[in-house]
């Protein structure tokens, strides 16, 4: 977004800051929204569709408030839909195919704890309407971190079966909770301003609850220092987050003035 | 009626008061908190703020869009609805009376929100919630997602019968 001699404009990192909390939250509803009418159970159904509905709903105004800082006449449809994947700066993390059950509660677990503790922190920034909106989504990343926490103890110390899959799962996904943390100038002036969260500031209290969890769930914590993606937030993905995008901007842009009648 | 007729704060409350949640119609949206703020200037221009009780409610446009009517029909010529967040809706403030229709209309109402301590520790405690039907504590928690973003699901062991609880936040 900047450029290598120009200096980033607070307008520019607050932009860059909202689109990045909001893309996180798009790709990753997306991707839960993919179970619904698939779930393991009715209620775990209906469950996953909330969950999405609530990520999709945190995404939908953090990209109103990103078009009004933008102000270039955008609106929240053209962030989601407009863009292309190196635009996107959400989290590796977020744009795993959801995988088994298993899969999709363990990626749910680091990330909602991730969120409820940068949350937790961001809800203090100096901006009336960001912190509200920060505030509100809290309310809801609390329930999904109960939520998917109580299955990662009751998938880890379950059956035979379940204790395997859910294990491979938090394998799979180790090497992706490295660029939770990643900082940069962005940040660096948010933090400068009031309005941004220093990750390092948390990085042990997340790691704590996650350390505490698996063990609880008997489950072997992962090594950290194994090799570490990185990039997202700089637009650098995995191969999968094209085809999610073709799906779910293809019908947006084959008729892009369409509307809801 | 004069077609310049100003109006009081009080009138736009009333005329709020007629809008009812699309999910739960037994509920006006002042009742239900959703409408925070009526300001009326001295050119008699509206200003009506709302809040979403959950960021992804579905109901949030429909409701934007039913107060925009209402103000109309009842011939308010200038006026402008604005989703706030600045303030962050909680469970706390439906009104007794509305809690009490909830109860009527078969949801559990929410309980008064407390203060939660170490959340991580209280992760995994539960409530007990009356049967809105027998008024049973033989109750348990189902699934803590329901079929609205505001509800959960529960079961009376007393009578039998599955009931929803209005989550608290």
């Amino acid at each position: 977004m900047t450029a290598e001699t120009k200096e980033l404009t607070k307008k520019e990192a607050f932009l860059n800051y909202l689109l990045r909390l909001a893309d996180d939250r798009l790709i990753l509803g997306q991707r839960m929204s993919e179970w619904c009418g698939h779930g393991p159970q009715l209620e775990e159904d209906l469950a996953m569709a909330n969950m999405a509905l609530d990520l999709i709903g945190h995404a939908t105004t953090l990209y109103e408030y990103a078009a009004e800082i933008e102000d270039e006449g955008h609106d929240e449809d053209y962030f989601a839909y407009f863009r292309d994947d190196r635009d996107f700066t959400n989290l590796q993390l977020c744009e795993l195919p959801k995988g088994d059950f298993g899969f999709t509660i363990a990626r749910q677990f680091l990330f909602s704890a991730f969120s409820y503790f940068q949350y937790e922190r961001l809800k203090e920034a100096k901006d009336e309407q960001f912190a509200g909106m920060i505030n509100k989504h809290l309310k809801e990343i609390k329930y999904h971190l109960r939520h998917s926490r109580e299955w990662v103890l009751r998938l880890g110390d379950g059956t035979e079966e379940s204790h395997n899959r859910i294990q491979e799962s938090f394998d799979e996904l180790w090497m992706y909770t490295d660029e939770l943390f990643y900082m940069d100038e962005v940040d660096d002036l948010m933090i400068k301003e009031g309005m941004g969260v220093d990750s390092s500031e948390f990085k042990k209290e997340w790691k704590k609850l996650v350390e505490e969890t698996l063990s609880e769930a008997t489950l072997t914590v992962p090594d950290w220092d194994q090799f570490m993606m990185s990039g997202s937030r700089n637009g650098i993905h995995t191969e999968h987050l094209g085809h999610m995008l073709a799906q779910m901007q293809f019908l947006r842009r084959s008729h892009p003035d369409a509307e809801w009648k | 009626m004069s077609t310049i007729q100003l109006h009081t704060e009080q009138q736009i409350w009333d005329f709020l008061r007629e809008v009812t949640d699309p999910e739960i119609p037994v509920l006006n949206i002042v009742e239900m908190g959703i409408a925070r703020k009526v300001e009326v200037d001295k050119a008699g221009k509206v200003l009506v703020k709302i809040t979403p009780t959950y960021s992804g409610c579905p109901a949030m446009n429909a409701i934007e869009k039913l107060v925009n009517e209402k103000l109309e029909e009842r011939g308010v010529e200038e006026f402008k609805v604005k989703l706030d967040f600045a303030e962050t809706w909680t469970t706390d403030w439906m009104t007794e009376e509305a809690k009490a229709k909830l109860k009527d209309y078969g949801i559990a109402p929410p309980e008064k929100t407390e203060e939660e301590g170490d959340f991580l520790k209280s992760l995994s405690s539960t409530k007990v919630i009356p049967c809105p039907f027998c008024e049973s504590f033989e109750t348990k928690l189902v699934s803590k997602f329901g079929s609205t973003a505001c509800k959960s699901q529960y079961f009376c062991d007393n009578c039998d019968q599955p009931f929803e609880h209005f989550k608290c936040i």
